[in-house]
């Protein structure tokens, strides 16, 4: 939203620069977005104070003089001017500014004399015909301030971020409002505007009828929902042709761009006093009728951007008597344009509903500077006034007379009364606000108060503002009003609070330590994927056709991250993320899954003296990853890696198994990638580390609170760590080295020695495997070392052979496994 | 064996010690030549000695003499042989300390949750603890719980990704609030960081998906003055030093009155001290507070909510919001400490 500085001084003629007005509106009312000067070409002349002036040697009529331009450094200036006088200050342009006319201000010598710079006349820098002598600056502005911030030249547009809160502010009277409100200065209509018209001399309808006629023409509304007031303003003899100058530049002002003086009047309206005013050509409104229905069947129109559209059935628009001829609130109809031929005009001042623009806005796509403060919301109370204004306006610039002002419907009802307690404002705020104090700030806006008991208000909103409908909502206006800075920054002393730390973040913290101790880097990549296993996980209105849909594990996107940094030549990846990942359910929402991935390749050190190429992270590398990242994520529980032989997927290594899960918490795999041969292959880490609850926790207006403040709490998984004694007594081991078919898994020779070991087998370490010379094909040679130790006793070389050969025995019995003999 | 033909062979040795002993170059070699040479069963002396019942009895106490001289001067040349080789060798063995050392992968956080942890840690100070919620929402808790007016321009500020008629990738971390007030009885202080969804889409400065982080503190008596204080307290200890805050008016229609906290910063680009907004905060809308099955006269709070991605490209400079997402390893080993 633009604000032009000079067009709000229109209406409160404020003594604030643009600056200090920007500064204001931003403390108070309205974030600003920017500010932009129209007199840019002088954003580089500053205050110059000459310092010294004295004869120029080899000239009569130059001065040499010595300028404070702020820089610390005196100016040499060879001036021409008859009235350079020492201690005033001018405008002046340093060398290397660019004189409005394109003169580029270099260091130069005249006559013999140095130059640095120029004191400018009123012509050179565009304020009008005085070049008799330079321009004096009536200002106590310091040397070196920008010229622009000392001189009324030139109009400012701030640019204000308008939030969908306040449609009043989208206006320069609504903003106007805010800066008399701000500043105490009265609002007033600005004098470029005619007063409203002497409503007696022209023909006017009954009021609050939905249908009007006067001068033969008719208004009629057959929706008073979407349309609750509609005046037609006949206006009869207007001139089409260019606006004077005053108007052009306050819409130039705005940047918008003037046509002729019918319509620039009618966008006079709409920017300067927030109403959207459409000016129809009378004679094209078939009927001389203005029909506010429903569309039927197979009607369209062409809107005054030249495009055809097909109204849907139904759809409330403006019509005459045979078809429709404007969208109501967004854009008029091409066939009943004003044009230069045109001589009598039909004024549309209308009340839109806000819901209802909204509605068809979206489903034609076409936003307007009417629809956008349609939708958000017109002054209902002051539709009246601004056709009146319109009008006045149109015949001041156009000519023409006012012959028939048609007043269809009924206005919406003014904001209803709030009441407002003066200790809740103190309860609020944190700080006492004098009950005058809250009178003034509110009554300066345009509420009206009256005492509601003994401490508080009935305060009846201005109808403009609708947004005012709660207490908290005129605490709001008395706390920017005074200022939120001026408010006071207690610490207050405050009780814990009753909500744990979610368990997720919990595990998630620990988890996150394991893998970046492990040398991973943490990634948070977009979630979206190309491909779903599932429909229902697409994102229906996604902006790009190419990622609809949410992942359903981690370790896609982490593949997709790898292959982008391989086609970077980055062989070495190791990356983590901890995220979420979805799979579609029979409820409304999708399972959430909070999971850990990593994904690691390349080396598995950084290469040293020592050992030049580290060798590349292999299976038992991503085995040992899982086994710590599942032992963090679940501490003091059993995390076991089952391997899995599934020969339709052979990409799987291992299911990530915790205590007695039947279900896997999560996978090893090896990861599939687009890699070059260059590159080594990736393995992929991914595991569960809960559901994030997305039910209703109680319905709307409910809660389900918990009794206590410790539920939700999880014990200490430390709590069940029970403390080994230390051993006092020595212990013994040996190796087995064995031949094992290599169709059976290690892991089951491993249970077999573990079983038969029983209590006294302290260690068990499988050391090598081995395949070749000696070693029967369909064999391998594992060679485990078993540690033993009693806990009362040194164990004797006897009881330890002895255990050996029963041990030996066993596995021949239960699993056929023979020693290893050569 | 006369005593003249021992007493040269005395010399003989004597003669022959020193090359010998030269030739021990490391301290394997040396026991060898010391064995050879005064080895007490078989080395040269040895064997001298072993001659020594040859000699006549008046010639032995000489001989005896010769050979302990003899003994005497090679154990000394020894001794300093030794003594070179070892340090000869120490110097060979010795470390070349100025090498480097034997390193393993560093491991890193993201930039942005490094930020994210500064945060916690000092709201965390602050007496607040983390909660979370789903991404996948409804319409109720990221909309309607919020006070957002159903089909009201409001919902503009919004872009939102649908899942389903009213199910929706969440635009805000907003949706914690309401489930938390309906948790967990007051007083709640939380922190809510999560990952967020608009309909934008990935350029150099907007992303469809990206982290936020949330604030709630909802009790009997807390007032705007408590949250100007709190989140003023945070900017000093994040940003450090004497730091000005300031409170602008701002718009969100949960909260009322509503605000946006700028902090007096300098970027470190020349350009001085100036003016960033960090978060936008106020009160918590009593229809919130309703929404969430609470009494709204009796309990007031704040909350706020901020942008730690924005946060962590300024901090560090970075020019496109995709360096957060790419995951390139260059780019993300710059953070590891």
């Amino acid at each position: 939203m633009i604000v032009s500085h000079e067009w709000l001084r229109a209406f409160v003629p404020h003594e604030l620069s643009a600056a200090q007005l920007g500064e204001l509106l931003s403390r108070h009312v309205v974030t600003l977005d920017g500010m932009e000067s129209l007199r840019a070409d002088l954003a580089d002349f500053v205050v110059g104070r000459v310092v010294e002036a004295g004869k120029h040697p080899d000239s009569d009529h130059l001065s040499v003089t010595k300028v404070d331009d702020g820089s610390g450094e005196l100016k040499d200036v060879v001036c021409g001017a008859p009235n350079v006088e020492v201690g005033k200050s001018y405008p002046f342009a340093r060398t290397g500014t660019v004189m409005p006319g394109g003169l580029l201000i270099a260091k130069r010598k005249i006559r013999g004399a140095v130059s640095n710079g120029m004191l400018c006349s009123a012509r050179e820098i565009g304020l009008g015909d005085e070049h008799e002598g330079i321009y004096t600056l009536d200002t106590d502005a310091a040397p070196g301030t920008p010229l622009l911030s000392v001189l009324p030249i030139g109009d400012v547009r701030l640019d204000l971020d308008v939030l969908p809160n306040r449609p009043d502010l989208l206006s320069q009277l609504g903003v106007a409002r805010e800066v008399s409100a701000l500043t105490g200065v009265p609002l007033t209509m600005p004098a470029e505007l005619p007063p409203l018209p002497d409503s007696e001399s022209v023909g006017t309808s009954a009021f609050g009828e939905t249908e009007a006629t006067a001068d033969g023409v008719t208004v009629k509304l057959e929706d008073t929902q979407a349309c609750p007031r509609y005046i037609g303003v006949v206006i009869r003899g207007v001139k089409v042709a260019p606006s004077p100058a005053w108007l052009v530049e306050r819409l130039q002002s705005l940047g918008v761009r003037a046509i002729n003086n019918v319509v620039d009047a009618t966008n006079y309206i709409l920017h300067g006093l927030g109403q959207p005013v459409h000016a129809f050509d009378l004679s094209m409104l078939s009927g001389q009728r203005i029909v506010v229905r429903a569309t039927r069947e197979g009607e369209s129109l062409v809107t005054l951007d030249g495009t055809q559209r097909a109204l849907a059935t139904g759809t409330t628009v403006i019509c005459d008597g045979d078809r429709p001829t404007a969208l109501a609130g967004i854009m008029g109809g091409e066939a009943s344009e004003v044009n230069d031929g045109t001589t009598d005009i039909l004024l549309e001042v209308a009340w839109f509903d806000p819901a209802f623009v909204r509605r068809v806005r979206k489903a034609v796509q076409l936003n307007t500077d009417a629809s956008y403060r349609f939708e958000r919301g017109v002054d209902a109370a002051f539709t009246g006034k601004a056709s009146g204004y319109a009008a006045a306006l149109i015949t001041a610039v156009a000519g023409g007379r006012i012959t028939a002002v048609l007043d269809a419907g009924k206005a919406r009802t003014a904001p209803a009364p709030v009441a407002l307690r003066v200790a809740r404002v103190e309860r609020l705020l944190g700080a006492p606000v004098k009950a005058g104090e809250i009178q003034r700030t509110l009554t300066s806006i345009g509420c009206v108060l009256e005492a509601d008991g003994e401490s508080g208000f009935m305060v009846k909103p201005p109808a403009w503002r609708h947004d005012l409908t709660l207490e908290a909502d005129l605490i709001e206006e008395v706390a920017r009003l005074i200022g939120f800075d001026a408010l006071p920054d207690v610490v207050q002393p405050f009780r814990p609070g009753t909500v744990p730390d979610h368990a997720l973040h919990v595990t998630s913290r620990r988890v996150r330590d394991v893998c970046v101790a492990a040398g991973l880097a943490e990634t948070r990549p977009m979630p979206f994927v190309a491909t779903a296993e599932h429909e229902s996980l697409r994102v229906r209105n996604p902006l790009a056709d190419d990622e609809p849909y949410l992942r359903g594990s981690l370790l896609t996107t982490l593949a997709s991250r790898a292959e982008y940094n391989l086609s970077r030549m980055q062989g070495n990846v190791r990356l983590f993320e901890i995220g979420s990942a979805f799979t579609a359910t029979d409820g409304r929402l999708p399972r959430e899954d909070v999971r850990v991935a990593a994904l690691v390749m390349g080396a598995l050190r950084p290469p040293h003296f020592t050992e030049p190429e580290p060798p590349a992270y292999s299976a038992w590398d991503a085995k040992a990853l899982a086994e710590e990242i599942a032992s963090a994520a679940f501490p003091g529980s059993a995390v076991t890696l089952e391997p899995v032989n599934d020969s339709d997927r052979p990409q799987l290594l291992w299911d990530i198994l915790v205590d007695d899960d039947t279900i896997a918490r999560g996978r090893v795999v090896r990861v599939a990638l687009d890699r070059p041969v260059w590159a080594d292959e990736a393995f992929g880490v991914e595991i569960s580390l809960g559901v994030m609850s997305s039910h209703d926790v109680a319905p709307a207006g409910e809660h389900a609170h918990v009794a206590s403040a410790t539920a939700g709490r999880t014990r200490s998984p430390w709590a069940n760590v029970r403390y080994t004694p230390l051993p006092t007594f020595p212990a013994a081991s040996f190796d087995v080295a064995l031949l094992v078919p290599t169709d059976c898994a290690a892991a089951k020779v491993e249970a077999v020695l573990r079983e038969s070991g029983g209590e006294l087998l302290e260690r068990l370490e499988l050391f090598d495997e081995f395949r070749g010379d000696g070693v029967p094909a369909g064999f391998r040679s594992l060679a485990w070392r078993l540690t033993l130790r009693h806990p009362e006793r040194t164990l004797r070389d006897k009881e330890i052979d002895g255990r050996r050969a029963r041990l030996l025995q066993t596995l021949e019995r239960e699993l056929g496994v023979r020693p290893r003999t050569s | 064996m006369t005593l003249d033909e021992f007493l040269s062979a005395c010399r003989q040795l004597a003669d022959d010690a020193p090359h010998v002993i030269a030739q021990a170059e490391s301290p394997a070699q040396f026991a060898d030549i010391r064995t050879q040479l005064v080895g007490r069963k078989q080395g040269r002396l040895a064997d001298l000695m072993a001659r020594l019942p040859e000699l006549p009895a008046e010639a032995r106490r000489d001989a005896g003499k010769a050979v302990n001289d003899v003994k005497a001067a090679i154990e000394q040349q020894l001794a300093e042989r030794e003594a070179a080789v070892r340090a000869s060798s120490a110097q060979a063995d010795a470390l070349d300390l100025s090498m480097p050392s034997r390193r393993r992968w560093k491991g890193s956080l993201h930039p942005v949750t490094i930020v994210i942890d500064e945060i916690c840690d000092i709201f965390r100070e602050l007496g607040f603890t983390i909660a979370l919620g789903p991404e996948a929402e409804t319409e109720f808790y990221n909309f309607t719980a919020l006070n957002f007016p159903a089909d009201h321009p409001a919902m503009e500020l919004h872009d939102t990704l649908y899942l389903g008629e009213d199910t929706l990738l969440r635009t805000h971390t907003s949706p914690v609030q309401v489930r938390t007030l309906q948790q967990y009885a007051p007083p709640v202080r939380v922190l809510a960081p999560g990952n967020v969804y608009r309909r934008d889409f990935f350029d150099a400065t907007h992303a469809p998906s990206f982290m936020q982080l949330e604030g709630l503190a909802v009790d009997e008596g807390i007032s705007f003055a408590d949250l100007k204080a709190t989140l003023g307290e945070f900017a000093r200890r994040f940003y450090g030093g004497a730091r000005r805050v300031r409170f602008g008016p701002s718009y969100f229609p949960f909260v009322e009155p509503g605000a946006q906290m700028d902090v007096e910063v300098d970027l470190n680009d020349g350009k001085g001290l100036r003016w960033v907004e960090i978060l936008g905060c106020g009160m918590v809308h009593p229809n919130v507070i309703e929404a969430a099955g609470l009494d709204s006269e009796k309990y007031t709070g704040w909350a706020f909510g901020m942008g730690p991605a924005r946060i962590a490209m300024s901090r560090h400079d970075i020019p496109d919001i995709r360096l957060l997402y790419d995951s390139d390893v260059r780019f993300l080993e710059q953070f590891a400490r």
